[in-house]
């Protein structure tokens, strides 16, 4: 181990103190500023869903009721389900990490529309306002799908959570405008598309399938709350409509959306796994064409969730196999990154732990999305705990460790300090085994027969349940330690210098925090992005492995 | 080898001949993801090992994956997602063509019970009687939201929705009871929402069908359902039948058959929909609204009848329903032959 001496100093303006006062932060149009409002807002809301997914979790501790009556219960599945999902894990990498990063990697002074931007952050602080409150005031019983026709003849409040979610979505589309716009515009003079860093690349792709999908899902809302409100019977029976064309035009949305969640994880583990290997991608071009892959073939396969609906058998088979397609363009992410490691420099840091806990989470989670895109299997499996551990092994396992991973990684650039490494590996650590411990059992109750959302179940099951809760209150614990820790850094950690990983990361060219307008000069990347054959252009790097 | 794999991964017992067919792909499944993913592990961690980082800034050599390794990282996974997936459609469509020769049988989901019913007559609710070794198609609706019919011990499911049939079928391979479960959210009792699937060997079932005979609806409902035998007993205890049928002819009173929910015109006007308030209180105030065409000589019954008396009649009289449901009318387009 080497260890370079020389004591970095913090920059002495940069866009945390360029300008001061609260109102400076509220109407600013840096886009790094409002990527750390993002980063603020969604901290709180996955506060919340924890919160709530605790409570679920000690309820399902024993059979019967244990701390919450079954509408208490209903209620806190779905307030769970619609906060964690739209109201952290769709807007979370994008937004914060997205907004913050995008301009710096590609060499550009801010987004776009930086104005848009704003209003996209409003947009969204309205939506998730108005979502929380609604779900305060009174609950909504429906889980985070809102199938018809209970959503439309539930007694609970739904118009109101689908307004809110319904202006989140703006809040999404104009961001993914916004960076669709700012990729094609903004790039230094000399990046190619072939050139760019790949979490561009997948911010891009994300973009993509925010603009063409999310209209989808705020045209389902809004015909749900005319359902509910006029009684117009699109979807109801009774009034010759039809309660599975909700279900087609709802996964329509809301399968891509879910490359929404996982692209951006995606793009962070691939600068990650480089950074921290100090290797270039074994293949930028898979990890690039992948990217593309997936954000068009997902929209082919929505129909995996409807194999037990009554559709037609060829449909089943058709969506099955368009199911397999998008499965193997994360099956060569999977290759490509433990390819990487092969002859690099490896540092177990905390986001390269970080890192090998998403593998491991995504290969099983998306194995378990393949059998459960095999028709006859799904028989068995869906609607059960099955489903609940494979994409809760997708979701959290692979968006939220791939968030961690950007927290830790990104730290020291978006804060100029660093954070304790040791600490950080121990508690990436016990994350990772809290969550095997959490889901592992799920995988086991579905296949036991357990059902979803269930408030009381037969005894049977219970043993598992309990090794369930065990893990989720490791997982909590292992969330106060993180938020202690970064906390503490962001006064007292270490100055981080302008490059503390040695990354070859275009981002890390400008100081840590970056002054204002990105750069002090017009920036000149000088290698390929991830390059690590040739020297440091930087060499007054210090960092400590 | 199947039941220790079964025992490992917490399956229950295999009690249709659906269950062994979807039990051996998610075998195949489960055991090919190990090994891969254990070989994906094990290169991870030597790689770990052996590419330590030793030095700060060591420079790496740039490697770039040749193309037939990219090939193989494609092909590989896609022939077994894809053998996988075509193994899974086989039994899938089997699954989908009941046998001409099966047993019908209506499933009504309903917030929050199963009822059953057979085209002959007899109906249940929240148990289902079958032949153990003959083919069962089931027949599914919803009377409100969208309910799904699970049974893990046949690894069988299928959604219930309302204004429409799904169809499924199963055979189940011995004797015994088999719980049902909903597998849909549809409301507060979603969890609540069990019933029970009771294999009978084909003697057996023969001999309690016969038993269905005689008085169909009533009788039938009368075995299963504890609530509504009890129903029926106290109805003879108390001398109901003098006044009431259960056949569908009208008595000195209405008829019970098809009574609940039933919109009854009333003597003083207006009519009434004969819910589960309106039955209590006409067994405790039967003067209170009389419905019209019947003379007002029905006694009360307040006082003579405990809590659980009045429940097991609601029960009795709500069992009573026509049981098959009308399936509904043809929704598709007819097309006319132009200048015919
Ligand atoms: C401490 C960690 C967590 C625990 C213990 C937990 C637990 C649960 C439980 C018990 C359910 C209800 C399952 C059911 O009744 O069907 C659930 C549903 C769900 N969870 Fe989590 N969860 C956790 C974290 C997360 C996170 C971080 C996300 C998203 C980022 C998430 C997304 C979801 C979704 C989308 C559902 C489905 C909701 C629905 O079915 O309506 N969970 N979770
Ligand atoms: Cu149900």
């Amino acid at each position: 181990m080497s260890f370079e001496a020389a004591e970095p100093a913090m920059p002495r303006e940069h866009y945390l103190n360029a300008q001061r006062g609260a109102w400076s932060w509220l109407t600013t149009h840096d886009h790094k500023r409002i990527g750390v409002m993002f980063l603020g807002a969604l901290l709180c809301t996955f506060l919340l869903g924890g919160v709530f997914a605790l409570a679920l979790r000690l309820e399902l501790l024993t059979p019967g009721e244990t701390v919450m009556g079954r509408l208490a219960y209903n209620r806190s599945f779905t307030l769970h389900g619609v906060i964690m999902v739209w109201l952290f894990l769709i807007p979370s990498i994008p937004t914060s990490f997205g907004n913050f990063l995008l301009p710096l990697m590609i060499g550009a002074r801010d987004v776009a529309f930086p104005r848009l931007n704003l209003a996209s952050f409003y947009l969204f602080l309205l939506g998730a306002v108005m979502t929380v409150w609604a779900i305060l005031q009174g609950g909504v019983d429906t889980g985070w799908t809102f199938y018809t026709p209970y959503s439309t003849a539930t007694g609970t409040d739904v118009l109101p959570v689908l307004m809110g979610v319904f202006v989140v979505g703006f809040s999404t589309i104009l961001s993914g405008l916004n960076f669709i716009t700012t990729v094609h515009t903004m790039r230094a003079p000399g990046m190619g598309w072939m050139r760019m860093p790949i979490f561009v690349w997948t911010l891009y792709g994300t973009s993509i399938i925010q603009v063409l999908a999310t209209p989808v899902l705020g045209m389902v809302l809004l015909l749900v709350a005319l359902e509910r409100v006029a009684g117009v019977g699109l979807f109801d029976p009774a009034r010759g409509g039809d309660p599975l064309l909700y279900q087609h035009l709802f996964w329509f949305y809301s399968h891509p959306a879910v490359y929404i969640m996982i692209l951006p994880g995606m793009g962070v583990i691939s600068e990650s796994v480089s950074a921290f290997c100090r290797k270039n991608p074994s293949s930028y071009r898979v990890l690039v064409w992948s990217t593309v892959g997936i954000a068009f073939v997902g929209f082919l396969t929505w129909g995996h969730h409807m194999f037990v609906s009554g559709q037609s058998v060829l449909g089943s088979g058709t969506f099955s196999i368009l199911s397999m397609l998008v499965a193997i363009f994360t099956a060569l992410k999977i290759f490509t990154w433990t390819s990487t490691m092969y002859r690099g420099s490896i540092w177990m840091s905390a986001p390269f732990t970080y890192v090998l806990g998403f593998i491991f989470l995504l290969f099983f989670g998306g194995m378990s999305g393949v059998a459960v895109a095999v028709t006859s299997a799904d028989l068995h499996w869906h609607d059960t705990y099955f489903v609940v551990a494979h994409f809760h092994f997708i979701m959290v396992g692979a968006s939220l460790m791939a968030f961690l991973a950007a927290l830790h990684y990104w730290f020291p650039k978006m804060f100029g300090r660093c954070y304790p490494e040791g600490l950080g590996v121990g508690t990436a650590v016990l994350i990772i085994f809290g969550f095997i411990a959490t889901f592992l059992p799920q995988f086991l109750l579905g296949n036991m027969g357990m059902p979803r959302r269930y408030a009381d179940y037969p005894e049977h099951f219970q043993s598992l349940h309990v090794a369930s809760t065990a893990g989720a209150s490791l997982l909590g614990f292992g969330f106060l330690i993180i938020a202690a820790y970064l906390g503490w850094s962001l006064r007292h950690g270490r100055v981080a210098g302008r490059n503390p990983w040695g990354s070859r990361g275009y981002e890390w060219h400008s100081d840590s925090p970056p002054p204002e307008s990105n750069f002090h000069a017009p920036p000149d990347f000088p290698y390929r992005p991830h390059d690590y054959s040739r020297p440091d252009t930087q060499p007054e790097v210090g960092h400590a492995a | 080898m199947n039941d220790v794999l079964r025992s490992i991964l917490f399956l229950p017992e295999e009690g249709s001949t659906l269950a062994s067919r979807v039990d051996g792909i998610h075998f195949f499944i489960i055991l090919t993801t190990m090994v891969v993913g254990a070989g994906i592990g094990l290169t991870g961690f030597v790689f770990l090992l052996r590419y330590r980082r030793r030095y700060a800034h060591a420079l790496t050599e740039a490697f770039t994956a040749p193309m037939w390794l990219e090939v193989l990282f494609v092909t590989v996974p896609l022939s077994f997602f894809l053998l996988w997936g075509a193994l899974g459609y086989r039994d899938y469509v089997w699954s989908r063509a009941a046998p001409p020769d099966a047993l019908d049988v209506y499933v009504t989901g309903k917030q929050w019970m199963w009822k059953f019913a057979y085209p002959e007559g007899p109906g249940a609710v929240d148990v289902l009687h079958v032949p153990a070794g003959r083919p069962v198609r089931l027949l599914l609706t919803s009377r409100d939201v969208i309910h799904s019919f699970y049974v893990p011990a046949f690894r069988l499911k299928m959604d219930a929705i309302p204004g429409r049939y799904t169809e499924t079928w199963f055979e189940a391979i011995r004797p015994g009871r088999y719980p049902v479960l909903c597998a849909e959210f549809c409301g507060l009792n979603h969890s609540l929402m069990r019933a029970e699937v009771v294999v009978l060997s084909p003697a057996e079932f023969e001999a309690w069908r016969a038993e269905q005979g005689g008085d169909q609806v009533a009788s039938g409902a009368g075995l299963t359902e504890p609530l509504v035998a009890r129903g029926r007993l106290v109805a003879t205890r108390e001398g109901c039948f003098q006044c009431h049928t259960v056949d569908g002819t009208p008595h000195i009173g209405p008829t019970w058959r098809g009574l609940y929910l039933r919109e009854e015109p009333l003597d003083s006007g207006g009519t009434i929909r004969a819910d589960v308030a309106y039955l209590t209180e006409s067994m405790m105030e039967p003067q209170a609204k009389v419905v019209a065409g019947y003379a007002p000589v029905m006694p009360s019954f307040q006082g003579r009848l405990s809590a659980a008396d009045v429940a097991s009649l609601v029960e009795f009289i709500q069992s009573l329903r026509p049981e098959r449901p009308v399936p509904p009318a043809a929704r598709e387009p007819r097309y006319e032959l132009r200048g015919r």
